[in-house]
């Protein structure tokens, strides 16, 4: 978790990536997803971040599959294979979506759940494919007809719904239609659900797995945006639907376990059979044994426990809340498993119980999890960006992405600005200034054209630099009746010596004003 | 007998016969008076009923000081547009005075060129002005994020232009996009702080906008699909869009079906190749301009040949190729309007095999392509007959001859510029014919005398716009010609025709609706024409003397006390003191002013002057008088809105115009 709070925290700091930046950034990932347990389902998310928000277009095109195929879910090693098609279409994919992540946010939740929807039909074909084994040809045919109908209703909705996204759908269900078209070739050759366990090329499974390695790219924006609220139930969101994507397994085609409240809860899993310490990495158990004799140094003894027998088949494992009524609770409607003791604790931690860990910064955000709080703790007060519903954004355009998506949202201009931009532009305190410095320097030798009682500074301002410039009439020996215009000198002094029509000058889009020119080059570059 | 007197007495009694009008007929009358401001000034002095109902009925108002806001919004309780263009200023205090006295009467508010507000008074005019719908905060320089913020609150508001408001960023803009859905005019032109973001907010927020001005704002690829999803978007500037390229409009494979016009100008990443992805799907389009963009080449023009409702296209400062133009000839659709200024490569195999195929051409700009010869000429005579609109300044290798063909044939034209070009009399004979001329360039026509314009004169009576520029052969007769035949003439420029004096101005003093009089460097005119002019041409506002040595404070006078709309002069080189300059402090209007290289002038007179103009927004000096005036009278003025700019030129004595011309060569010849 440590590891996922660096990565958050780098990715989320550094608001604009260049394209420049970028590889390097990337392969730094890469190094540590390496070293870093594979168990861990932030790191999908984690890359889909950097590709969509980070990446322009294609030049990290490397980059950008190897942090797919170095995040696989766990136990799912056959995941690894892809196809080089396959890559391409996540790319081109990608690459609509990064044109336009704010507009689409909108619809990409409603187009996320009905592409689930497909995904789920498409599982049911590979479950089923191993039933009928063996049957007669008219039920599988009939069996297609049967998918392709409901595959054609739910694209044919999906086109309606979505109209005016039609390039985005257009997209998606171009990266689908082979996957279906696959599937029409591969209900035929059937391979039982349970192979999936081993690492051979799994063309059904493969094929599910395009459809969601579109997906994970559209409901990414969705995942953003809520995430930056930083409440626990985002984190908790972004755990379960990362380990759901490309999951929903047919039931029964799993082993479903479930931990006890004091097993999840409990703060070492390993334990020591010789002198019973606790440790929370298996790994660490076995540096620990090191000690209790050269038995437990030899290689073998060191060496990572193969979970599995390799040739033998073995049922997926998948995990249940304890907490009744919970969706990931086996007993509910709707059950979504969880997929390794990781998920099942983080789940159960921020779900069921209290939140003790509170920000030492902001001493509002309240954590269950401690890395979730690290996390937080990474760009608490960093957030700059803040919309009119109070929500702050670390990410420029994280809060644009936000304020598209709801309506009556605003973005909030912070509020030294505010006061600023409201008493006036800058450059009208150097117009006070200016003119008060007329008022000095000369004589005030007020006749008429002072009137009593005037009420603000400004007035008095004003009044002083009319007199002042009846004084250098007098100088000038004029007679100061002689110009009716005099009483129209009284003006709120303001300077700004910029030349209205200046903008006709070509060369002038590099004028910069001479208040806040900086920000104007900052966002210029 | 005594019945009619006693009702007559009863009539001069009780009713005035003007009460008999009813509001609206009086109504009717004033909506009739609006060619001359003065008019309606006049008659609302005429009565007090008179100026109750004038007052009444005024809709639109421009003031020229923010001072006087009070008390005019008083009289004219239903304005719905304020022009404050004007304004050298226009500061918090006055837009609370504005937005309480017109309440949700004003519609439409103009800011530009005014920008000393800020978020505080453009927050009173959006929470008071329920119904504003127009606004203009152009040039709103020092207007920051908070301002936009303000303005946001305006939620009726459907035409925004906030041109060069350089302090805004994305989040302002963001905020007028959540606040302001209504809009369907916008423009963020040089907005420098203003990215994709928030582009992309407007576009996702306002679905209404029709037209949407991005011109040099540092967008990218980003913001363009949801622009183009804009369900009614007819409009699309990406002028200078730098950040757009190739790449980015491939991936677009959508284009915006309501979109009439785009101008791509100076986008100077996109080719062809982007061009053709992004008008793709855009089958409406009728207006397109890709001034100084990527070469007009065979790929580009086969590019653009699916549009097929294509009206207009403008390729100016672009190079040509020939099969580019012979490729557009091929097109199908039939163009209105082509505009090939200053594009390089254009011959006259191109532009004939171009202008035979678009007949109904309205309009041409063919300006400094000088390659073309009498052939081209002659293809565009024999083709478009209908041309109203025909520019070729500066087609020099065009011989005398090919003139007389634009006249026989090319009956409809309207706007004329054959600017440096070898026309003579006979041409000149030939294109008096086209009796609907109104704008008639003849600047730098070295072979034309008094001959041909008399003819000029004589035909085209609807005149507006005569421009004699260093068109040496013309004297008073001919400028006697014009000022008797066209009496609409409103701008006339003879600056350097030497031998023009007084009896020319005298007998323009007729064109009663001059506004504009360039005569600079004619050594004859003296303050006596000046004065003849001042007198006749009422809606004088733009008046350059420069290099009028003769003209003196004497000329001065006159303008002063009858040129009350004058809003432009330059008085450098004459021989006005400060006597002169400071007389025209009477004129209200009088918003810029060009004084350099004045012997007569003082600095304590310049001081006097400045000071007393109190409308001054722009004024040219001389250098030295900066270190000879106080610089707090400089802070003043400045602060009144007032813009220095300082020249340090030395004094240039007038040229040989024959050698002139040969300098203007080889400055030409230098540049290519």
């Amino acid at each position: 978790m440590d590891l996922k709070g660096s990565l958050c925290a780098d990715t989320w700091g550094k608001s604009s990536s260049s394209s420049g930046e970028l590889p390097k950034r990337m392969s730094s990932n890469n190094s540590s997803f390496a070293d870093f347990d594979s168990q861990q389902p932030q790191q999908k998310w984690e890359d889909q971040i950097i590709l969509d928000y980070g990446m322009r277009m294609n030049s990290p095109f490397p980059e950008f599959n190897q942090p797919q195929t170095q995040s696989p879910l766990p136990c799912d090693s056959s995941n690894q294979i892809k196809f080089p098609v396959q890559m391409n279409e996540g790319l081109q994919a990608n690459k609509t979506e990064d044109w336009d992540p704010k507009a689409m946010l909108n619809n990409l939740s409603f187009l996320e759940q009905k592409i689930h929807q497909l995904q789920d039909l498409v599982h049911l074909i590979v479950g089923r494919g191993g039933q009928v084994l063996g049957r007669p040809d008219e039920l599988v045919t009939q069996q297609q007809q049967l998918i392709t109908a409901d595959l054609t209703s739910i694209i044919v909705q999906l086109i309606s719904t979505a109209g005016s996204l039609l390039p985005s759908v257009k997209n998606n269900l171009s990266a689908a239609a082979p996957s279906i078209g696959q599937l029409g070739q591969f209900t035929g050759v059937l391979f039982p659900p349970v192979d999936d366990l081993k690492g051979g090329v799994q063309p059904q499974n493969s094929s599910g797995r395009k459809v969601s390695n579109n997906l994970n790219h559209v409901d990414l924006g969705g995942n953003c945006v809520t995430e930056q609220n930083h409440t626990v139930e985002e984190h908790e969101l972004k755990d379960e639907e990362d380990a759901e994507e490309g999951e929903n397994l047919p039931p029964g085609s799993y082993e479903i376990l479930q931990l006890e409240k004091e097993e999840i809860l409990a703060p070492h899993t390993h334990f020591c059979t010789i002198c019973g310490k606790g440790f929370k990495r298996d790994a660490n158990l076995r540096m620990h044994m090191r000690g209790h004799g050269d038995e437990y140094k030899t290689p073998a003894a060191l060496a990572k426990p193969h979970k599995e027998s390799g040739s033998e088949p073995m049922l997926i494992k998948r995990y249940s809340c304890p907490y009744a009524g919970c969706k990931r609770n086996k007993d509910h409607k709707k059950f979504q498993p969880l997929k390794t003791i990781l998920c099942v604790k983080n789940h159960y931690k921020r779900t069921h119980c209290d939140k003790s860990y509170i920000c030492s910064r902001c001493n509002t955000k309240k954590f269950s999890v401690i890395a979730d709080l690290k996390t937080h703790e990474k760009h608490c007060g960093k957030d700059k960006w803040l919309c009119s519903c109070g929500t702050t954004f670390s990410r420029k355009d994280k809060l644009f992405g936000h304020i598209a998506l709801f309506q009556g949202h605003t973005p909030a201009i912070p509020l030294d600005e505010t006061n600023k931009g409201l008493a006036g532009p800058s450059d009208r305190r150097e117009g006070n200034e200016a003119t008060s410095k007329i008022g000095s320097s000369i004589n005030f030798n007020f006749s008429s054209n002072v009137p009593t009682g005037n009420g603000t500074q400004n007035d008095m301002d004003t009044k002083g630099s009319a007199d002042d410039s009846a004084s250098f009439f007098s100088s000038l020996n004029f007679d100061t009746c002689n110009f009716d215009g005099f009483h129209e000198f009284p003006r709120p002094p303001f300077d700004d010596s910029e030349n209205p029509f200046s903008f006709l000058i070509p060369g002038s889009c590099n004028y910069i004003p001479k208040t806040g020119g900086d920000s104007s080059l900052n966002t210029l570059k | 007998m005594s019945h009619p007197i006693m009702k007559k007495q009863k009539v001069f009694e009780t009713i005035n016969i003007f009460d008999l009008l009813s509001e609206e007929i009086v109504f009717l009358i004033l909506d009739c008076l609006n060619t001359n401001p003065l008019d309606k000034k006049s008659f609302s002095l005429a009565c007090k009923s008179f100026y109750s109902l004038e007052s009444k009925h005024r809709k639109k108002l421009r003031p020229l000081r923010q001072e006087h806001l009070p008390k005019i919004l008083t009289r004219y309780p239903s304005i719905t547009h304020l022009d404050l263009s004007l304004c050298p200023r226009i500061t918090d205090n006055s837009l609370t005075t504005i937005s309480s006295a017109c309440n949700s009467t004003l519609r439409s508010i103009d800011l530009s060129k005014s920008g000393a507000f800020s978020g505080s008074g453009l927050l009173s005019l959006s929470l008071n002005c329920k119904n504003l719908v127009e606004i203009d905060i152009s040039n709103a320089i020092g207007l920051k994020d908070a301002g936009a913020a303000a303005l946001a609150e305006a939620k009726n508001l459907e035409k925004l232009w906030m041109g060069r408001c350089k302090l805004v960023t994305d989040m302002g803009v963001g905020c007028i996009a959540v606040g302001c859905k209504k809009l369907k005019v916008m423009s963020l032109k040089w907005c420098l702080g203003v990215g994709d973001l928030g582009v992309g907010l407007i576009a996702v927020k306002c679905k209404e906008i029709r037209s949407l001005d991005l011109s040099y704002l540092p967008i990218t690829n980003k913001c363009l699909p949801s622009i183009l999803k804009l369900q009614y978007l007819e409009d699309l500037v990406l002028e200078g869009c730098f950040g757009i390229d190739d790449d980015s409009l491939a991936a677009l494979k959508h284009g915006c079906k309501s979109l009439k016009a785009l101008d791509m100008s100076s986008c100077q990443n996109i080719s062809h190749l982007g061009l053709s992805s992004l008008t793709s799907g855009t089958g409406g389009l009728q207006q397109l301009t890709l001034a100084y963009g990527s070469p007009v080449t065979l790929a580009l023009a086969d590019g653009l040949k699916k549009l097929s409702m294509l009206q207009s296209i403008k390729l100016d400062g672009s190079v040509v190729t020939c099969a580019g133009l012979k490729a557009m000839g091929n097109w199908c659709v039939s163009l209105k309007e082509l505009s090939l200024s200053k594009c390089l490569g254009v011959t006259d195999e191109g532009l004939s095999s171009v202008v035979t195929k678009h007949r109904n051409l309205k309009k041409l700009d063919i300006t400094c392509c000088r390659k073309i010869t009498d052939v081209s000429i002659a293809q565009i005579t024999s083709s478009c007959t209908t041309l109203s609109s025909f520019k070729m300044e500066s087609c020099t290798l065009v011989p005398r001859e090919a003139f007389v063909l634009i006249g026989q044939r090319c009956h409809s034209l309207e706007e004329l510029d054959l600017t440096d070009n070898e026309i003579d009399d006979e041409g000149l004979k030939s294109i008096s014919r086209c009796s609907k001329l109104s704008i008639l360039k003849l600047g730098i026509c070295l072979n034309i005398t008094d001959l041909g314009l008399a003819h000029v004169g004589m035909s085209c009576s609807k005149l507006i716009e005569l421009d004699l520029y260093r068109s040496m052969g013309i004297t008073d007769t001919g400028i006697s010609a014009i000022a008797h035949g066209c009496p609409d003439l409103e701008m006339i420029n003879i600056a350097y025709c030497k031998d023009i004096t007084d009896t020319s101005l005298i007998s323009l003093s007729k064109c009663s609706k001059l506004n504009t009089f360039e005569s600079r460097g004619c050594p004859f005119i003296t303050s006596l024409g000046l004065a003849a002019i001042a007198v006749g041409c009422k809606q004088l506002t733009k008046l350059d003397i420069k290099k009028c040595h003769n003209i003196n404070d004497v000329g001065m006078l006159p303008l002063a006390h009858f040129s009350q709309n004058l809003r432009q002069i330059n008085l450098s080189y004459s021989s006005v003191t400060d006597v002169g300059l400071l007389s025209l402090a009477s004129l209200g209007c009088l918003q810029s002013m060009t004084i350099l290289h004045l012997k007569g002038l003082t600095p304590s007179g310049l001081a006097a002057a400045l000071l007393a103009c109190g409308g001054l927004t722009k004024v040219k000096l001389q250098a030295s008088f900066k270190s000879l005036l106080p610089q707090p009278l400089f802070k003043h003025l400045e602060a009144r809105g007032c813009v220095f700019q300082w020249r340090d030129k030395g004094f240039q004595a007038e040229l040989d115009p024959k050698c002139w011309k040969l300098q203007v060569e080889d400055m030409v010849g230098g540049g290519y």
